[in-house]
């Protein structure tokens, strides 16, 4: 990724409401052009700090800066950020095109001006035509589109998005995902993007911050993230993992010798064994796609443990199995997906488990 | 069959209810001094009466007066309680919504008899004004309870939006919460109205010497011959009445239809 200039700085951001601690020491930059998300479960605190960049919320201590300049500084209905909200924030009482132009009143324009401008943001989010509609009389995907609309009409340098798609049903919210990487593409503005959905943050982002308890505890792009959580609160939010107990047998540069469990002596490289603690008891985690069963016929890999299925979860594309390996102590969740010709097994089935040290990450 | 009893018992009840007032007109229109059946013949002459009242029309202007003023006064102070009361947390804020909306449960003639002790003491003459203080005491809660539902209703997005996209907050407040309480506003302009209109007690312990209607209507009942022009008088203020409780009903329901919420059930 090139290096790209910062738009938004936290400098050690705390905010408390009267004893309680929403934000304890936010840390972080956000790039100008960057789709950036913060994740992580109610109560976090990840909406507090987006609502400290649009400048509803003072902060108690630290800083935060947007374009190199103090906000704190700057009232709300002065930043270079707009806001879409969850509730989509519609004026009921005026039409779609007094909505979408709302921002632009204080700039005086002159009509013909004001509705080509309104008229460009409308054909942006697909909204052409309905211009004239009565704001309440529209469908909640349409409201969606009219806040985006409304929000990126005047151009601001940020456009911060508060849980935007937790209101539309499932179909609704994955084509709304795709438009949004699309349109924020298009538009080259920086997006901050508010969810709790973890699905949500993977597909969207650039780079996501997960948030617990007023933290940042990791930030990275989807992929690392996915792969090297760093803590197991974080492995445990984002996706699925097993963990297993294991013992650290030695820690050098170069990799970690641990005892897994059931698995037996394994080296896991130092990019997935993050730093931390200092002790024997750890714990490794691996993904239930890193698991696979062999059938009859494949040949041996590597590593390979012999289990029994004690539950099957079909989903149509894929099969979710839980097998209790022999020798471990509690049933690991694997995913196959549904190619042609495989079986799906029934509960009770002896199987070949197939796993790789490659795929185990460590965490102490 | 239940269902059978439960429609007499209501027939019964609306009989109950509204027999009386349709005696009203019955009698203004009809042509005998003495109030009973049978009816006599239609004449108009008891309105006419009404017109050439020289204390009547003191009256109905005193409490013109009175009713438009404590109608904008409670409504405006309204405004302000309920806009705190909804969006703000400060200390002590249950115990003080309380004590503000406690009017509304208080006997009349103990708030009646407290204002006038007090007034006497301050030595302050009784007149219309001093009814307006009463009756701005005795409607601002009812204003609070219609504007708070009305301001409780927005959500605070609204607000929040309108400000992040660039207007202050005195601009914020004129284009989009004004207009979107507006139909509250209008609702209790029209009830505090007519809560003053024909509120008793407190004009006739409150006004000295400048009789609203309801105290001349009273008065008036001690001349039988009277009676009948009383009628017609009352006639005509129940058709204000529901005139006017039409119309804010009617704003009610085009507030909610606008913001496109649920009705869950006016004063109406």
């Amino acid at each position: 990724m090139t290096a790209k200039p910062t738009m938004i700085e936290f400098r050690d951001v705390q905010k408390y409401y009267g004893d309680y601690h929403a934000l304890r020491g936010i840390n972080a930059s956000i790039r100008a052009g960057e789709f950036f998300s913060l994740l992580g479960p109610s109560g976090c605190g990840k909406t507090t700090l987006l609502r400290t960049i649009a400048g509803f919320e003072d902060i108690s201590a630290g800083a935060v800066l947007i374009d190199g300049k103090d906000a704190a500084l700057i009232p709300a209905n002065k930043r270079p950020t707009n806001m879409v909200f969850q509730s989509y924030a519609i004026f009921p009482h005026l039409t779609v095109e007094e909505n979408v132009g709302f921002g632009l009143r204080r700039a005086r324009l002159d009509k013909a001006e004001m509705g080509r401008r309104v008229g460009d943001a409308l054909a942006m989010v697909g909204l052409t035509g309905f211009g004239k509609r009565a704001a309440h009389a529209l469908s909640g995907g349409q409201r969606q589109r009219v806040a985006l609309a409304r929000a990126l009409i005047l151009k601001p340098k940020v456009l911060l998005l508060d849980e935007p798609l937790s209101a539309l049903d499932k179909k609704m919210r994955e084509q709304m995902q795709v438009e949004l990487i699309k349109l924020q593409r298009q538009v080259g503005i920086t997006f901050v993007l508010v969810t709790h959905d973890q699905e949500e943050a993977l597909v969207m982002s650039d780079r996501i911050a997960v948030m617990f308890e007023g933290r940042i505890v990791q930030l990275d792009d989807p992929v690392t993230l996915y792969r090297r959580p760093k803590t197991r609160q974080v492995a445990d939010f984002i996706g699925t993992m097993n963990f297993l107990p294991a013992t650290l047998l030695s820690d050098t540069t170069d990799g970690c010798e641990v005892e897994v469990a059931g698995l037996g002596r394994c080296r896991i490289a130092p990019d997935q064994a993050p730093p931390g603690g200092n002790g024997q008891d750890t714990t490794v985690g691996f993904r239930p796609e890193t698991l696979t069963i062999l059938f009859d016929g494949q040949a041996a890999a590597a590593r390979e443990t012999p289990g029994t299925v004690e539950e099957v979860v079909y989903y149509g594309d894929m099969t979710y199995y839980d097998v209790k390996l022999d020798g471990v102590a509690s049933a690991v969740r694997l995913s196959m997906r549904n190619v042609p010709g495989r079986p799906v097994l029934d509960i009770g089935t002896r199987a070949r488990v197939a796993w790789s040290p490659d795929a185990l990450v460590l965490f102490r | 069959m239940r269902g059978g009893w439960f429609k007499v018992y209501a027939l019964v009840y609306l009989v109950f209810l509204y027999a009386p007032i349709i005696l009203l007109p019955m009698f203004a229109f009809n042509d005998a001094t003495v109030i009973a059946f049978p009816l006599s013949g239609f004449s108009t002459k008891w309105f006419a009466a009404l017109v050439d009242d020289p204390l009547l029309r003191d009256a109905v202007r005193n409490s013109l007066i009175i009713a438009v003023t404590t109608a904008i006064l409670s409504t405006t102070l309204a405004v302000f309680a309920a806009r705190a009361s909804t969006r703000y947390r400060f200390p002590g804020k249950a115990g003080l919504m309380g004590l503000i909306m406690l009017p509304l449960v208080l006997p009349e003639i103990i708030v009646a008899v407290s204002l006038l002790s007090i007034l006497l003491m301050a030595g302050i003459e009784l007149s219309i004004l001093t009814v307006i203080l009463g009756h701005v005491l005795i409607c601002t809660p009812f204003c609070i309870a219609i504007l708070s539902s009305a301001f409780q209703s927005l959500d605070r997005s609204l607000e929040e939006a309108a400000y992040d996209l660039g207007e202050t907050p005195f601009s914020t407040f004129r284009l989009i919460i004004l207009p979107l309480v507006m139909p509250g506003i209008i609702s209790s302009l029209l009830i505090s109205f007519t809560i003053s209109l024909d509120e008793f007690i407190i004009a006739f312990f409150l006004a000295g010497t400048q009789a609203t209607l309801p105290v001349y209507i009273l008065s008036q009942f001690r001349f039988p011959q009277a009676v009948p022009a009383i009628m017609a008088l009352g006639t005509i203020l129940v058709c204000l009445s529901i005139l006017l409780l039409g119309i804010a009903e009617f704003f009610r329901r085009r507030g909610l239809a606008r913001s496109g919420a649920k009705d869950t059930g006016g004063f109406l």
